[in-house]
């Protein structure tokens, strides 16, 4: 809500949102015009010499003119003006309907965080269990859009993670993957727009992406996921992209918002101040040397690389292992360590065995993974609360949900994030 | 010879050297499973063999040549994906109680995960605010029972499952300790500490082992209790819901929260609850004008007088008159901002009273929630905040309504934060109120969000702490008791983790829950009564639905169905009686003993003596000691300043929520540091995050010497780590 008060060094005003009685009689002056504007729309309106233009506010302050009349003002035009302003308005406010349904999470973060999610448009590729769990999530909490794409059908491996497809195979058969997710989806909130894309994803053109604000890849080959990371970065707009998999017991997140700038909470009672952090792109995050890491490093990182590496070497899709792969990615686990000079038992067999056996997902883990990123999507949406960065993984073995910051750029020339980091270790330890 | 029990739990000795390697193949498939192998040296070659037919399996063996048999554990680790199909998941008898925000999650992931027997009770029904998370529910089910429903949309994705909903209490009296035994885990997804502490007791009694659970907003927590390995739920201090010291609320507020409390608990009781309720705003206001007669007087409508009359009076007698009066007392405001009097006539005009409000637009009186001041105003936004004039005119809005169209329920009204005409007029009170003694207003769904206890809730912390919570069901069914983990969500990245496992605690020695340590009473025996016992310590501290006390032999008092009306007099006449004057006397030095019969919980109260309390600090006027409950402190110093722009930040402020889950956490923190530079963290530190309430703060910063207090910018909840926890109290294992 602005305040009232003088702005800038034309006589340019800016009123405070008092929403009691109208109206405008006609032979209104122009500063009661926009007075009464003000008083019945609770809308802000900017005056320049003889015209008036709206502009729309966000916490930072004006962010756009939507639209000025001309010269000369009458009231017909105000007539005009005020429906626009009332047509804009509904997009602008919660309605009643949003406030009484989502008035609990409200509570968490914010009615403005809440205007801006239901304004964000999501596009969600893959649609396994971890997925599913994350597209009611944010389906929940009141997204604008969510457009999916997976155009596989239904095998018995996605009857038992995902519970937004039906078992009855008369339901499902002839539809995909997407297609049954939307129909569930669709359920859970009658006011986030659901709909399903036919594409092939890599074909995708980078134009496509510019539509949404976040982009989830999930189960599709690691080239794949650079590809469309790349196409993202190149838009002029910021596109937050993640990637997710599960296998068995285990979860990864994989978060990319290029250069974020939120406000960080102070600490204790200290203002908020303005942090910068830089992602990695997911090629630079994923080809870091591993000698360099830390050894307390999740052992994860490591067995997802050798896993991504399997895959793009036999040309497998995603997920589709067996028993008999396990000596063939030990072997490659091997060749890997010795490329990267570090000992053999810096990737745990067994936690490779684990992670090709048991390929299919675990339903506890798809709530965890798909509820953090849920979490995570949130965050980078409505810009409040300490996004990952840049990974995140959880292990049922240890029960640990962590985070890492990997990259492959040396952390000299990334100042800014490291000075970032630097801030947010100081909070951990004091 | 080999043999397994249901826990999956093998046992191999003296593997001949025709042991059949087909056994162990077929073993190997059971999850977690763990093989004590007993076996002679020379066997241990040979199972290595067949081992390595199973290539996930990597066994490393040691043996030892002393003895003829050698001990070997193994750990398997095999893909959890495939426990969907194991017996201990598919045979289990689970129930879960709640099927609200976790519920719903919890419900959802058992299913998927292959629970095949799953009980669910739930008292309560569906509600517009819970769509937002309880994903099984949708619009057309509001109204209906949570259990049934969500029963029913697990359903059609598992159709060949058996879930059985209850819709009732658990506290009722059929949920007794012989249906908790016929279970093999029991999930809690609950709201309310009181639930908690019933299905804690009966878990316990019934030997069943429960997996607890909590969220609010970003945090949560999931941890295990199995009676005689763990504490139980009650061994650590919980924090309890809010009280306050009467005359902060009746005169001398200094934070909003007082303000509400007065409207809802004194105000609006008084105008539509029951009558003939003890309330003090009756006494305190009444306490200067001498006849309690002539305030009786003033909160009733008189026969010939205006709904606009009767408003005005009561307007000016509550906002206008008391304060006067209070006023008048000048000692009580030589270290407190003085309080202004509100009259109706300087706020609001004859004319403005005549045309205020439409009641058209109010909503029809078939429906009473339908009925809204704010309708009638023509105000739109819960998030604005009104003028002291706005909450006038709500004031008397809200006050024409429930008289014209809600009389009938007039003097059996309970305030409810899903009725908005009550919403609208506690907010309008609260607010004139703070006006009155210059603290700042709060927007309606501030308000609403303070007098409701409303618990910040999002869907993304239930799923993953119902995730959480499979995954402990899990390792309890497989008796896996090694690598049982309480688990924290948490919203501030600590040593890098958003999920933070630790292990158990002990069960604490002196739980007068699983332990029958005896609890002391301090309380005046001469003035007490009976029923001042009943009320506020055995039904508001321990928690029992069905009491029964005894002194030595001789009952006191005892609730039940099967009581003839002679007992039934005699209980009632017990309880106007102070202790002393009971037929078995109550004095100092006397043990009673408190039994709940359906919790099948005993408990043993020391009385001891004492005549003086303090008002401000022992509102109760007793003091009961060994209680593991968190000490409420009376608190004027913690009014932090408004920081943060967040819309939330002011209603965490506030501090009356009560949590939905009480979010206790106790963290055992690893070594900081990276390698080569490794730091210890001091011995062990307590992480309480309670966003909503500071009790626990307040009260384990009193135990404590050294607290070091982060505050995030928008109150949202604050985090408090302790240096020196006491060891003796909570002993917590390093986590490995």
């Amino acid at each position: 809500k602005p305040s009232f008060g003088l702005y800038g060094t034309r006589k340019t005003f800016l009123f405070s949102s008092d929403s009691s009685k109208p109206i405008l009689p006609c032979s209104s002056t122009l500063s009661e015009v926009g007075a009464g504007l003000q008083r019945e729309f609770g809308f802000p309106v900017v005056w320049f010499g003889r015209c008036v233009i709206q502009v729309q506010f966000t916490d930072s302050g004006i962010s756009r003119v939507l639209g000025f009349s001309s010269l000369l003002l009458n009231c017909l035009l105000i007539v005009n003006l005020v429906t626009r302003v009332r047509l804009e308005m509904e997009g602008e406010q919660l309605t009643e309907q949003e406030t009484a349904l989502y008035d609990r999470q409200i509570r968490v973060w914010g009615a403005d965080a809440q205007r801006r999610l239901s304004k964000s448009h999501i596009f969600v590729y893959g649609m396994k269990g971890t997925v599913a769990e994350f597209c009611k999530n944010i389906v929940l909490a009141g997204v604008g859009s969510v457009t999916l794409m997976d155009d596989r059908a239904v095998t018995n491996e996605a009857l038992a993670s995902n519970f937004l497809i039906p078992p009855e195979e008369k339901v499902y058969s002839g539809k995909t993957l997407a297609e049954l997710c939307c129909d569930s989806l669709k359920e859970f909130n009658p006011m986030v727009h659901v709909s399903v894309e036919k594409a092939e994803l890599v074909t995708l053109g980078q134009q496509f992406f510019e539509k949404f604000d976040v982009v989830v890849i999930s189960s599709c080959p690691p080239a794949t996921k650079i590809l469309i990371n790349e196409k993202c970065r190149k838009l002029s707009k910021r596109v937050a992209f993640y990637t997710v998999e599960c296998r068995d017991s285990c979860g990864e997140i994989f978060v990319d918002l290029q250069n974020y700038k939120y406000m960080k909470k102070g600490k204790a009672d200290g203002p908020a101040s303005e942090c910068e952090l830089r992602y990695s792109s997911f090629q630079e995050a994923t080809s870091a040397p591993w000698g360099r890491l830390q050894r307390r490093t999740s052992k994860l990182y490591f067995a997802m690389r050798v896993i991504e590496s399997f895959e793009e070497a036999n040309g497998r899709n995603p997920g589709v292992f067996s028993v008999e792969d396990v000596p063939a990615v030990l072997q490659l686990k091997r060749k890997l360590c010795e490329a990267q000079s570090v000992s053999e038992s810096f990737v745990p067999d067994t936690l490779l065995e684990r992670l090709v056996i048991g390929s299919i997902e675990f339903p506890p883990v798809c709530a965890i993974i798909g509820g953090i990123l849920g979490q995570e999507v949130i965050k980078a949406i409505s810009g409040k609360g300490d996004p990952v960065k840049n990974f995140f993984y959880f292990d049922v073995v240890d029960g640990k949900g962590v985070i890492e910051d990997i990259s492959s750029r040396a952390p000299e020339a990334d100042s800014a994030s490291s000075k970032s980091a630097n801030i947010i270790t100081q909070v951990v330890l004091e | 010879r080999t043999g397994a029990n249901n826990s999956h739990r093998l046992f191999c000795s003296s593997l001949s050297p025709e042991f059949d390697s087909s056994i162990p193949l077929s073993l190997f498939h059971l999850p977690f499973l763990r093989l004590l192998f007993c076996l002679q040296t020379t066997s241990v070659n040979q199972l290595e063999q067949t081992c390595n037919f199973f290539p996930p399996l990597s066994l490393s063996f040691s043996t030892s040549s002393t003895p003829s048999v050698t001990l070997f554990r193994v750990s398997t680790p095999f893909p959890m994906a495939s426990l969907q199909q194991s017996p201990a998941i598919k045979g289990a008898k689970v129930l879960m109680v709640g099927a609200g925000g976790i519920g719903c999650e919890l419900l959802k992931t058992l299913a998927l995960s292959g629970f095949e027997d799953i009980h669910i009770i739930d008292m309560d029904t569906i509600e517009v605010s819970n769509l937002n998370r309880q994903f099984l529910f949708r619009q057309k089910h509001v109204g209906q029972s949570k259990a049934k429903v969500a029963r029913d949309a697990v359903l059609r994705f598992r159709p060949h499952i058996s879930i059985s909903s209850y819709h009732a209490n658990v506290k009722d009296s059929n949920f007794n300790v012989d249906f908790f035994k016929q279970f093999n885990v029991v999930l809690n997804g609950l709201d309310n500490l009181d639930a908690r502490r019933h299905v804690n007791r009966l878990c316990l009694a019934a030997e069943v082992p429960l997996v607890e659970s909590g969220t609010t907003g970003f945090l949560g927590q999931v941890s295990v209790h199995v009676k005689g390995r763990t504490d139980c739920y009650e061994c650590n201090p919980k924090p309890s819901p809010k009280t306050y010291p009467v005359c902060t609320i009746t005169s001398t507020p200094s934070k909003f929260v007082h303000c509400i409390v007065w409207a809802k608990e004194l105000l609006f009781a008084k105008l539509f609850g029951d009558k003939n309720q003890d309330n003090d705003l009756n006494v305190r206001s009444s306490d200067s004008t001498g006849s309690s007669e002539q305030a009786e007087d003033v909160f009733e409508r008189k026969a010939n007088e205006s709904i606009e009359q009767y408003g005005r009076r009561i307007y000016d007698h509550v906002f206008g008159y008391n304060i006067e009066q209070a006023l008048s007392n000048e000692e009580t405001w030589k270290s407190r901002n003085k309080p202004r009097p509100i009259y109706s006539r300087d706020v609001i005009s004859a004319e403005l009273m005549q045309q205020n409000g439409n009641s058209d637009k109010a909503g029809s009186a078939g429906d009473p929630l339908s009925v809204s001041a704010m309708a009638s105003l023509g105000l739109k936004n819960p998030q604005d905040l009104w003028s002291l004039k706005d909450n006038s005119r709500v004031f008397f809005e809200a006050l024409k309504l429930f008289f014209g169209k809600r009389e009938k329920e007039i003097g059996s009204l309970c305030f409810d934060k899903d009725d908005p005409l009550a919403v609208e007029f506690v907010t309008a009170a609260a607010n004139i109120r703070a006006a009155s003694f210059g603290i700042p207003l709060h927007s309606l769904f501030e308000a609403k969000g303070i007098a409701g206890n409303i618990v910040h809730a999002v869907a993304t912390t239930n799923a993953i702490v119902a995730g959480l919570i499979v995954i402990e069901a899990i390792k309890v069914l497989q008796k896996d008791f090694d690598s049982y983990r309480m688990s924290y969500c948490l919203e501030h990245v600590t040593q890098k983790m958003l999920i933070m496992p630790v292990q158990p605690f002990e069960p604490n020695k002196s739980c007068c829950v699983c332990s029958e340590t005896p609890l002391t009473l301090e309380i005046d025996t001469n003035h007490s009564k009976l029923r001042d016992f009943v009320e506020k310590i055995v039904k508001a501290k321990l928690s029992m639905t069905s009491p029964l006390i005894m002194h030595g032999s001789s009952l006191l008092y005892e609730v039940g169905d099967d009581l003839d009306d002679a007992m039934i007099a005699n209980y009632s006449a017990n309880l106007e009686k102070v202790l002393s004057s009971l037929p078995s006397p109550v004095t100092s030095g006397t043990m009673l003993t408190v039994e709940d019969l359906q919790q099948e919980f005993t408990c043993n109260i020391n009385i001891k003596h004492r005549e003086e309390f303090d008002e401000e600090n022992e509102p109760d006027g007793m003091v009961l000691h060994g209680w593991t409950q968190v000490p409420t402190k009376p608190k004027d110093d913690d009014d932090k300043p408004p920081t943060g722009n967040g819309d939330s930040s002011k209603t965490s402020q506030t501090e009356t929520v009560e949590a939905e889950a009480e979010v206790v956490v106790k963290i055992n923190i690893e070594e900081i540091g990276a390698s080569g530079n490794k730091r210890k963290a001091p011995d062990s530190r307590d992480i309480s995050t309670d966003p909503p309430s500071n009790d626990v703060n307040e009260a384990t910063a009193a135990n404590h010497k050294k607290v070091h207090k982060i505050d995030d910018g928008d109150d949202e909840e604050e985090l408090v780590m302790l240096d020196h926890w006491d060891i003796d109290t909570n002993k917590k294992q390093k986590l490995r």
